[in-house]
């Protein structure tokens, strides 16, 4: 006992000088510990690098529809740069936009908010955390414009092709881009920690396992799918790493390797990813859905406990990634079985949604469309997903547009669709302000509309056969002639990048000059809406660290005159 | 922070609770966790490496056997510092500065054992098995040279306990955090040795 409150005392002198002799100026925002600043650091970086991934898209997307053109900006797209170009952009997306944003800025901002902590437990290797990170999105850009150019074997990164820079012709590239990603692991393995660690330790008094909100129970398991899954892809990239630059084999079949290893090791960290992005952007829409239609959500355990189950059977469904590569026909059965079978929970968190804007009293605002749009749009990229689940179907989509248009409809709902959602449900309390509620309808339907224009097209040139990873489709005939398809699809995504400028404008503008918001703008009810807008250092003055009694949606309580019931009042 | 600043308010509700689990303990499971999977992963692909070579002449030509009885003798070697470290955690919960023995005779054993790697490898070195020469030496190299650099951190971590301990300021915490880590070390290594020394 005496031990422990040692420890107790250091760590609280600890903190109190880094409270008061914490880095000032500019250093302020590059150096500091604070949650807040670390989640607006990955918020940054993480939008700054998916607008570099969205002009990715609007290069390689004009050289389909308009094969050997000039693109604007950008100039005559050769072969190796289209690879290099789509290869990035999908790894970017994922690992430097999905996750930067949705797990790291709003799992560090919101995590202590609503635990009601006044910072994570690790500060400091939050900080290292948001470093690391820094580095691998300075690495994965560099890795663009070294000689030979960036790595063009998908982000997959399917040897023998990545093996070896004689196959691949880039073999800065292909290493500077493994590299990244296997420090990028890192900066999230150190998040993790942190989430998992600040949840279950830092409650406030009277928090109980079922008060926390569901959008940090989500970031929390997803923490947790992401450590379980990443160790054996860690395992791989050391072994591809050796392969590239010391000449070993584990994985290049004329130096005695096994490239489907690579596959195995791959997806066995690559469907659990999917869920460690989906469950943020779904606890996002269901604290919002809650919030905007007054109600409690229906099911709270129900959800807790189906998405654990996802997360479990997410580990057994991997090999449904390589049905035509060669593995058993008898264990790609049981990987049918598994795949189809993760639906069904999927399914019941479709119908936890509905069940709670049933009967609710909506209100359509910027925040609540984005949410409502998540549901639906990712609704049809599950869907999809039926078809390529089973063998039968999967042999003939394997690798084609549909199956591009299958994971464009997951993730950009889950990237995009639920980064908006978060970014214009908390931008009140992150920077002070509110966000101009038309400018945001205008961004999103010019935003939902084109999204949908751009992959119904290519769900439909997929069905016709087309190849996922071919440079012109001029070379074959019958592949050419669905050009206007390619043509529409493009002219959608150059629509879809336009209306983002509506969107900077109006961040850019509401941060300057919008109304100034109060503590608690959506009569929300939990406890990041108790504090002032935005959060001080500390979140809530030292003596004044909340209590919760009830748990996180007590809308429209029969017994009270106010249809909300924070988290901190006393009954 | 509880007697500095003591308000009306902390004076008449209960304190923020003590956590069961200390924060670094928990920080420290997680991290092994983490590299539980990493080399489960290793051993997994080493395990598939091996089931497709059953029936082919084992070493392959011109590569040498693996020293398995020395590396039983290392092996024995980390197994003692782990028990040495068990008992000298009950030490620590009688009196701290009994633990300094037999934290400082772990330390000992696993630093033996870590020399002791490092003669076998040149050893094996000069023998003709190096990471090129074949997936049967990358694999040894790569598996084994992993837990060797976990057995270093691990290593680093035990002789800094030490030092606290020495000075007195070692928590019940720490303790078990550097304990969890080097546990771990020890705990895989079994698992690699019958892998890959078979």
């Amino acid at each position: 006992m005496a031990d422990a409150s040692v420890t107790t005392v250091e760590g609280a002198v600890e903190h109190h000088a880094h409270e008061h002799h914490g880095p000032q100026g500019i250093l302020k925002y590059i150096w500091s510990t604070d949650h807040k600043i670390i989640a607006m650091q990955y918020l940054f970086t993480g939008l700054f690098m998916g607008l570099v991934g969205g002009l990715m898209a609007y290069v390689f997307r004009m050289q389909l529809a308009f094969p050997g053109i000039s693109v604007p900006g950008f100039g005559v797209v050769s072969p190796h740069e289209y690879n290099a170009l789509v290869t990035n952009h999908g790894s970017i997306m994922i690992f430097w936009v999905a996750m930067p944003v949705l797990i790291a800025a709003f799992g560090n901002f919101l995590i202590p908010l609503m635990v009601g902590a006044d910072d994570m437990v690790f500060p400091k290797i939050n900080r290292l955390s948001y470093q690391v990170f820094f580095v691998s999105a300075v690495l994965i850009l560099a890795s663009l414009f070294v000689e030979g150019g960036g790595f063009g074997g998908a982000w997959t990164a399917y040897p023998p092709l990545s093996a070896q820079g004689d196959y691949n012709l880039s073999s800065l590239g292909a290493t500077l881009w493994l590299i990244a990603v296997a420090l990028e692991f890192i900066a999230f393995l150190l998040g993790g920690i942190n989430f998992i660690t600040t949840m279950m330790n830092s409650r406030a008094p009277g928090m109980k396992a079922y008060d926390i909100p569901l959008v940090c129970w989500m970031i929390v398991i997803a923490s947790i799918l992401f450590m379980l899954s990443v160790g054996p892809l860690i395992a791989g990239a050391i072994m591809l790493l050796f392969d590239q630059t010391i000449g070993t084999g584990f994985f290049d079949p004329a130096r005695g390797g096994d490239p489907i290893l690579w596959q195995h090791l791959f997806w066995f960290f690559g469907h659990p990813e999917v869920y460690v992005v989906l469950l943020p952007a779904l606890g996002i829409t269901i604290d919002i859905v809650a919030t905007f239609s007054r109600k409690k959500v229906f099911g709270y355990k129900i959800m807790l406990y189906t998405v654990v189950a996802t997360g479990v059977l997410s580990f057994f469904v991997w090999a449904h990634h390589q049905f035509i590569a060669g593995i058993d026909p008898r264990m790609a059965n049981v990987f049918m079985v598994t795949t189809l079978l993760i639906s069904v929970p999927i399914a019941e968190l479709c119908f936890v949604v509905i069940a709670t804007l049933y009967g609710g009293s909506i209100t359509l605002n910027t925040p609540m469309l984005w949410a409502l749009a998540f549901m639906a749009e990712f609704l049809l990229g599950g869907v999809t997903g039926i078809f390529l689940g089973a063998t039968g179907a999967d042999i003939y989509l394997h690798d084609t547009y549909f199956v591009l248009a299958h994971f464009h409809y997951t993730f950009f709902p889950i990237a995009i669709i639920g980064t908006f959602a978060a970014l214009t449900y908390w931008f009140p309390k992150m920077f002070g302000r509110m966000m101009n509620d038309t400018l945001g309808k205008i961004h999103f339907w010019g935003t939902i509309i084109p999204f949908n224009f751009i992959f119904i097209p290519l769900f439909v040139l997929g069905l016709g056969g087309q190849h996922r990873r071919i440079y012109d489709f001029q070379n074959f005939p019958e592949l050419a002639a669905m050009q206007p398809f390619r043509v529409f699809a493009t002219m959608s995504l150059i629509v879809m990048l336009l209306f983002q400028l509506v969107f900077f404008y109006n961040f850019i503008q509401s941060l300057r000059k919008g109304p100034k918001a109060e503590r608690n703008p959506w009569k929300a009810n939990t406890l990041e809406w108790t504090t002032e807008s935005p959060p001080p250092h500390g979140n809530w003055p030292p003596d004044q660290l909340p209590r919760v009694y009830r748990g996180p949606y007590e809308y429209a309580h029969p017994d009270r005159e106010e249809d909300y019931w924070p988290q901190n009042l006393p009954a | 922070m509880e007697s500095a600043t003591l308000t009306d308010r902390e004076r008449t509700e209960p304190p923020r609770r003590e956590p069961a689990v200390p924060n670094c303990v928990i920080g420290t499971i997680l991290f092994v966790g983490t590299e539980i999977m990493l080399f489960a992963g290793l051993i997994s692909a080493h395990v598939i490496f091996m089931s497709e070579r059953i029936g082919e002449l084992w070493p392959p030509p011109g590569q040498p056997r693996l020293p398995f009885e020395e590396t039983a003798i290392n092996t024995a070697a980390l197994m003692a510092s782990g028990i040495v470290l068990a008992f000298g955690r009950l030490a620590y919960n009688q009196q701290p500065r009994r633990a300094l023995l037999p934290l400082g005779m772990a330390l000992a054993l696993g630093m033996f054992f870590v020399g002791f790697q490092g003669v076998e490898w040149v050893g094996l070195i000069g023998e003709g098995l190096t990471l090129q020469s074949s997936t049967y030496g990358a694999f040894f190299y790569t598996i084994v040279g992993a837990h060797a650099l976990h057995a270093v951190a691990a290593l680093i971590c035990l002789a800094w306990a030490w030092s606290r301990l020495w000075r007195g300021t070692l928590g019940k915490a720490h303790f078990d955090s550097v304990q969890i880590f080097w546990y771990f070390v020890v705990l895989v290594w079994p698992v690699i040795f019958f892998q890959v020394y078979q």
